[in-house]
């Protein structure tokens, strides 16, 4: 059997959109194959049809060289296809076990029989190296280990074709290497997996063979040991993407934010989730925020945005003090923020661009006058930055916000927040999701923004983006500061060793 | 561009048409099941409605229009801000009393300017109502259907309970008429003589109006929208959230409020009985709000609608009993209001259609 699964020339056509246009996958036995291509490529699509979600208007699918119609999951599940899907698919409120076996129940005189059930699964974890509590309840365990049920969830069904959609975007550094291990315990195991993602690095890592789709056309399948990260990030984009970012020495100047003892308070009472942080971001240089997520980023980034009041400590902006400032004043006294949750904070979904691209600035006197919108010059202005920042939209600045790519929902955010003359910017997690056209994009946008002599704080999860593009890092862990590295002279272990914990500096408290 | 504008608004207006197509064979049937013979006279009155005996019913339905033109506003209003004002018949009643109250007891105001005094009246005290809710929504994050359906509750027992103590008629159990609060007749008195319509019509078209503007053309009504539909990006943007879900379910308890005045101070007679009864023209404003899917100028012609089938049943009443006809008014309002889930099987529908022919 040369391959296990052919999807050849499949298309799938929406209303005013081609989807998937001629496009073939063919995966062999015991391969871990990888599909990529950037957001809205068609990667999802074509998984979706795979299983059975969508019927394609044309294209054959093979599985172990039989040709099959899928018409619903169960279908793909029968012909032993299983799928971890991007966010996932689990009751909170069960535990590992009964999540595991929910839908295929062993029952006898409508009693649950959970006992031969629990064994297999203990046996399956034990096989593949899949560390699980069986009778921990979901909502109480780490994002890891609900990954890792999903996939138990696939082997207890005997399924041997895996899907895993974008596996590693919710993942820590240690976790992704685990689920790594994993995957490639799952191939020698006799599994065949379909891996997409965006991440060249996790591609050179795991895959054997890289199918790339672009704007949903089959663009070609290499060998991963046979071609470099610029040859797939070429083909993914369409155009040569520099991976390492060109950058001067930053010339920092004078002081923009100083934060001083800054304490505020956790979501437990009895434990501050910032603790006593101090540090001063200067004009042009970009101090990058390092930690695990969870260690006290979000909540530092709240308080100096007015979102959370601190418990202690001062904010001082431009030498002014901003503690007790309102989110408005802090927000047209030079202060710009690309926040966390683009969809929670930095959007209103229902809104089309214009408004959206308004929504700090609604209230100037350019865009109203007595209360009433100028709608011409909204427009317009809306329409100018649309084309300055590239920001891919239908219907211009009538385009629904919920309408569009995440890629481009952050460049809109990133245009807004960077043309209302910031002194101070915040940028949380600003790549996030993102594919490495767009990351490529934000990153360039961030050192420009810091040559032109704006204060810049980056907070970051990623290393690669940590030590590409700050000047300089304090690392946060379990609420405090405890380094400060240069990026030039500092490596990946090092920093992973103050993200967890095990490597402190004395002092480093007042940076 | 702007044929994708149109092809949605033209599925909206089609599938709310549909709505009540289905929604009037239904009303047809319940006629047929309960008395055939009748069925199809009495359902040509229903269609008919207030274009029964022009020009008077032309009156009449315009006269129903009125107050629940407004509720209608005021539900519709809190539902563009984001926020489910279940309460505008609580809001409605405390309005009413205030405009009552005046009208009673502030005789020193002249005729021409009593009326309008009422009318603001009742503005201040439905807003000042519902701001409870707001203020509870937005400080203590407690639900504002919670808050203002049991405030319904409230309103009606103080209404009940202020009436008797400051504006009774005891012979007949009811509020006080006002003295010399009432609102003119103005023109329609030529146009629709010997009924109840008022200049009130006017007020609640140009109140539809302006609440239109707010919404659509100012800052602040961007601001309201921005916190209806997005809480977290509003106040990240800046927006003082809490004092904008205040206002709105203020602005939102005065439409209501408005609504009731514009009841009580017409000069047909109308009183507030004391009775346990909560005002149906609060919850109408529900219906009248979702069939205009929230739209102030489509609430200007969704309250016509079920004005016009509330003055359809009184005509049909030689023919039917009032429980029948009220019965057959809820059953087409009720899938008038579907016109949404309407939508959406349509779009299911034509989305398959248009993937096969793809």
């Amino acid at each position: 059997m040369e391959y296990v699964i052919e999807m050849l020339n499949i298309t799938k056509i929406f209303p005013g959109v081609v989807a998937n246009d001629h496009v073939t996958l063919q995966v062999k036995p015991k391969e871990i194959h990888a599909l990529l291509g950037e957001n809205g490529a068609g990667k999802s699509t074509l998984m979706s049809v795979l299983f059975g979600l969508y019927q394609p208007e044309e294209g054959i699918i093979k599985i172990r060289e039989k040709e099959v119609k899928i018409s619903n999951p169960n279908d793909a599940n029968n012909l032993g296809i299983g799928m971890v899907h991007q966010h996932f698919k689990l009751v909170h409120t069960f535990t590992v076990l009964q999540n595991i076996v929910l839908g295929i129940e062993d029952t006898q005189y409508g009693v649950l029989q959970m006992k031969e059930a629990r064994q297999r699964v203990i046996d399956l974890s034990n096989q593949y190296g899949l560390r699980i509590d069986p009778d921990a309840l979901i909502e109480d365990i780490s994002v890891g280990m609900q990954q890792r049920v999903e996939i138990l969830k696939m082997l207890y069904r005997n399924n041997d074709i895996l899907i895993f959609d974008e596996p590693t975007a919710v993942l820590t550094p240690q976790e992704i290497e685990e689920l790594m291990k994993i995957m490639k315990l799952l191939i020698s195991e006799g599994k065949s997996i379909i891996f997409i993602t965006h991440k060249l690095n996790e591609i050179k890592a795991v895959a054997d063979r890289v199918s790339v789709l672009r704007q949903g056309k089959y663009i070609g399948t290499v060998n991963v040991s046979e071609t470099s990260k610029e040859q797939m990030s070429e083909m993914m984009v369409g155009r040569p993407i520099s991976l390492t970012l060109d950058k001067e020495e930053a010339k920092p100047t004078t002081p923009v934010l100083e934060v001083a003892n800054l304490t505020v308070a956790g979501h437990h009472q009895h434990k501050d989730a910032v603790n006593n942080v101090s540090f001063t971001v200067r004009a042009g240089e970009i101090l990058c925020v390092a930690g695990i997520e969870g260690n006290g980023q979000s909540e530092l980034v709240f308080a100096i945005t007015g979102l959370v009041k601190q418990k202690g400590g001062t904010i001082k902006l431009n030498g002014k003090d901003i503690s007790n400032s309102s989110i408005r004043e802090r927000n047209v006294s030079g202060l710009s923020h690309i926040p966390e949750d683009r969809h929670k904070h930095g959007l209103v979904l229902e809104f089309d661009l214009a408004e959206n691209l308004a929504l700090q600035t609604y209230f100037s006197k350019d865009l109203q006058s007595n209360g009433f919108i100028k709608f011409d010059a909204r427009t317009k202005r809306a329409n100018q930055l649309i084309d300055q920042y590239d920001i891919r939209a239908g219907r211009r600045a009538k385009t629904n916000a919920r309408s569009m790519s995440g890629g481009n929902q952050q460049k809109a955010i990133v245009a807004r927040e960077f043309e209302r003359n910031p002194s101070f910017i915040v940028a949380v997690q600003p790549t996030r999701g993102l594919d490495v056209g767009a990351i490529e994009y934000i990153h360039k946008q961030l050192v420009k923004a810091r040559d032109a002599g704006i204060a810049v704080l980056l907070i970051s999860l990623e290393l690669n983006e940590v030590l590409e593009v700050s000047d300089r890092i304090i690392v946060m862990y379990e609420g405090e500061v405890v380094g400060e590295l240069n990026p030039k002279q500092t490596t990946q272990q090092e920093l992973g060793l103050y993200m967890s914990g095990s490597k402190k500096d004395k002092e480093a408290s007042h940076v | 561009m702007f044929k994708n504008v149109n092809q949605e608004a033209l599925k909206t207006i089609f599938a709310s048409v549909v709505s009540i197509l289905i929604g009037l064979i239904m009303g047809l049937l319940i006629l047929l099941v309960t008395d055939p013979s009748n069925a199809f006279l009495g359902f040509q009155r229903a269609l008919l409605g207030g274009f029964n005996r022009l020009p008077r019913s032309f009156g009449e339905m315009l006269y129903q229009a009125t107050p629940i033109l407004l509720t209608g506003l005021s539900v519709g209003f809190a539902f563009k801000t984001g926020l489910f004002n279940i309460g505008a018949s609580g809001q409605f009643i405390v309005g009413g009393f205030a405009a009552i109250f005046i009208g009673v007891r502030w005789t020193f105001l002249p005729p021409s300017i009593a009326w309008i005094v009422g009318l603001l009246g009742a503005m201040v005290a439905g807003a000042l109502w519902a701001g409870i809710s707001g203020a509870l929504k937005a400080y203590r994050n407690v639900n504002e259907v919670i808050t203002s359906i049991m405030l319904n509750y409230v309103a009606v027992f103080l209404v009940n309970f202020l009436v008797v103590a400051t504006v009774f008629n005891q012979t007949r159990n009811e509020s006080l008429s006002p003295t010399n609060a009432f609102i003119p007749r103005g023109f329609f008195n030529d146009l629709f003589p010997r009924t109840g319509v008022h200049m009130g019509y006017v007020v609640a078209i140009v109140v539809a109006i302006i609440i239109w503007i707010i919404l659509e053309k100012t800052t602040f009504g961007f601001e309201l929208r921005a916190v209806g539909f997005n809480r977290h990006a509003a106040r990240y943007a800046g927006v003082n959230e809490k004092r904008n879900i205040v206002l709105s379910m203020m602005i939102a308890g005065a439409l209501a409020g408005l609504g009731g005045a514009l009841l009580y101070l017409s000069a047909t007679g109308v009183h507030i009985e004391v009775v346990d009864v909560i005002p149906l023209q609060g919850f109408n404003g529900i219906p009248v709000a979702l069939l205009a899917s929230s739209n102030p100028i489509g609430i200007i012609f969704s309250s016509l609608l079920l004005a016009h089938l509330n003055t359809g049943g009184f005509y049909m009443q030689t023919l039917f009993p009032t429980e029948i006809i009220n019965i057959m008014v809820s059953v087409i309002i009720y899938f008038s209001a579907f016109a949404m889930i309407t939508k959406s099987i349509l779009e299911k529908y034509l989305k398959q259609k248009g993937g096969k022919n793809a």
